[in-house]
């Protein structure tokens, strides 16, 4: 295989659309092994776009799409995901366990139950986000926090090599969003971990490289990231706003 | 009531309208959880008024060409399906008219059955009985195709649990899992159509969408996962449909509407007790915090 088969994803010239609307224009990008990057952007400028194209959720128009060195749609199994908030109904009637268990499905899972295997994944997975005490409870009865870990791990149960996050930090408060920081930095010791965020201020904390995406995607080490650089990632009608909440504790 | 089950120990009739309450109730309770957590109610009830059209045009086919084999639930079970698949297909294709498809299709389904209704020589009350059923009419031979209806719905519907828990839950997530989440939902869309027809039997078009949806929505007041709901809406249809059928039959009350008024007051009892409890215990929690 090619040079790109060590990369765990590349893209080289992809262009997307929507309807017409050009979303992505001529996007090249290499995110290298065991990478904690972040994609940053203004809204509707393409950062979701362009993470559900290296999930495979999306084909690019044009271009190419490679998560080491092969169409996403065809190594799935190392792609972790995890959508943004909106997409499931938190009154649905399931428990932890199982949303983590629906992690294990693969296209040849047929009929009938999860193995011994899968349940042993799932729980690992459990662990691993420090949340396997609360397996039994209905995910609806959890946390806006503990929900979001629940569905890191069910990204996590694959055993992926690559970890793609959408905007994980929308709806949790400044505790949670530090310890889901310290969990993702432990996770991109063994996995390359990406993820879709519109704070800035979060990004100069934990990330070495950033995305920016606007249309066109650009990447900048996390050094270089000051007002200027903002200015010009946000067409120069967004307010730097410095984030130092971190020590700040909640209000009981 | 009580003279409903002595009268039932005698009559196969009964015997036949208990046994396809029973049997129709297992597959609303598996399908019809599915349907809710879903959202799909809507289309249910465009597939269930479609059915009208395949009825109406398998009892003109049956005495005016005569076709004596043709029986109306095999037209029900044909227009269920292809109603299921013009929904699912178009919504998947195009997913912006989704909701006007489902109306064109109920509301072309139920016109075609009328003008077939029309033009059919005989019974006049058979449309009201298609409309709001009527249980006393099913026939053995009936009761062959809705139990084998029931087995494959059911045994469908449980044995793609996980694809299709996993599907309704978050069907994005599913994809990247390599789930085909376009067939599961298609398959998801025919069992509905296969429900439907099984349930019309009981309460005729109109008023399936009810036993569809109420069942579950009073055992999604108990239930923590989708199994406990499944079966829990099992169990709350049969009490519902035997018990409507049983307090229809000494006044003689339409059996359909029968059913349908106590699944109704039962779902109207229990939604805001269980409101109600929940607020109180919600209360009990922050004053025990504070």
């Amino acid at each position: 295989m090619s040079q790109e088969s060590i990369w765990p994803v590349t893209l080289e010239n992809v262009w997307f659309s929507y309807d017409g609307t050009p979303v992505l224009e001529d996007v090249n990008l290499s995110i290298g092994r065991c990478e904690y990057v972040s994609m940053v952007g203004p809204n509707g400028g393409g950062k979701t776009t362009l993470l559900k194209i290296i999930a495979g959720l999306l084909r690019p128009d044009r271009g190419r799409v490679r998560v080491y060195g092969e169409p996403p749609q065809h190594v799935q199994w190392k792609i972790g995901y995890v959508p943004q908030h909106q997409h499931y109904d938190v009154h649905f009637p399931v428990r932890v366990l199982e949303v983590v268990l629906m992690g294990r499905l693969r296209r040849s899972t047929w009929i009938g139950r999860y193995s011994r295997a899968d349940r042993e994944s799932a729980l690992r997975a459990l662990e691993e986000v420090e949340l396997a005490d609360l397996r039994s409870r209905p995910f609806s009865a959890l946390s806006g926090g503990q929900r979001q870990r629940v569905l890191i791990a069910r990204a996590l149960a694959a055993d992926p090599q690559i970890l793609l996050l959408d905007e994980p930090m929308a709806n949790v408060d400044v505790v949670v969003e530090r310890e889901l920081n310290e969990l993702l930095q432990d996770l991109s010791g063994h996995m390359t971990v990406v993820l879709v965020t519109h704070d800035l201020g979060f990004v100069s904390h934990y990330v070495k490289n950033v995305i920016c995406v606007n249309r066109r995607v650009s990447v900048h080490p996390t050094s270089d990231f000051t007002g200027e650089l903002v200015d010009r990632v946000y067409g120069g009608h967004y307010h730097a706003v410095r984030h130092d909440h971190v020590d700040e504790e909640p209000q009981p | 009531m009580m003279e409903f089950f002595s009268a039932a120990a005698q009559y196969s009739i009964l015997q036949y309208a208990l046994l396809t309450a029973v049997l129709a109730s297992i597959a609303a309770g598996v399908v019809g959880t599915y349907v809710v957590v879903r959202r799909i109610s809507y289309i249910a009830g465009g597939i269930a008024h479609c059915v009208l059209g395949g009825m109406g045009a398998a009892l003109y086919l049956q005495r005016v060409h005569d076709l004596a084999w043709l029986q109306p639930l095999h037209g029900a079970l044909a227009a269920a399906v292809l109603a299921a698949l013009v929904i699912g297909l178009v919504s998947l294709k195009a997913k912006e008219r989704e909701d006007t498809v489902i109306g064109a299709v109920w509301a072309i389904g139920m016109a075609a059955g009328v003008l077939f209704m029309a033009k059919t020589p005989g019974y006049v009350e058979d449309l009201m009985s298609y409309l709001f059923g009527n249980i006393l009419m099913v026939s053995k031979r009936d009761l062959y195709l809705i139990a084998g209806l029931d087995a494959v719905v059911v045994l469908s519907g449980l044995l793609f649990y996980n694809q299709l828990q996993a599907v309704c839950f978050d069907e994005e997530f599913a994809r990247v899992r390599g789930v085909n989440v376009e067939f599961f939902y298609l398959f998801l869309l025919v069992l509905t159509a296969l429900t439907v027809v099984l349930l019309v039997t009981v309460v005729g078009v109109i008023l399936v969408i009810a036993l569809l949806t109420l069942p579950v929505a009073v055992a999604g007041q108990f239930s923590r996962t989708l199994w406990h709901m499944m079966a829990l809406a099992t169990l709350f249809s049969i009490v519902f449909t035997v018990g409507g059928l049983a307090l229809s039959y000494t006044p003689n009350l339409p059996a359909g509407a029968t059913i349908i008024v106590v699944a109704g007051a039962a779902y109207l009892l229990v939604m805001p007790a269980a409101a109600l409890y929940r607020r109180n215990r919600r209360g009990r929690i922050a004053s025990a915090r504070r």
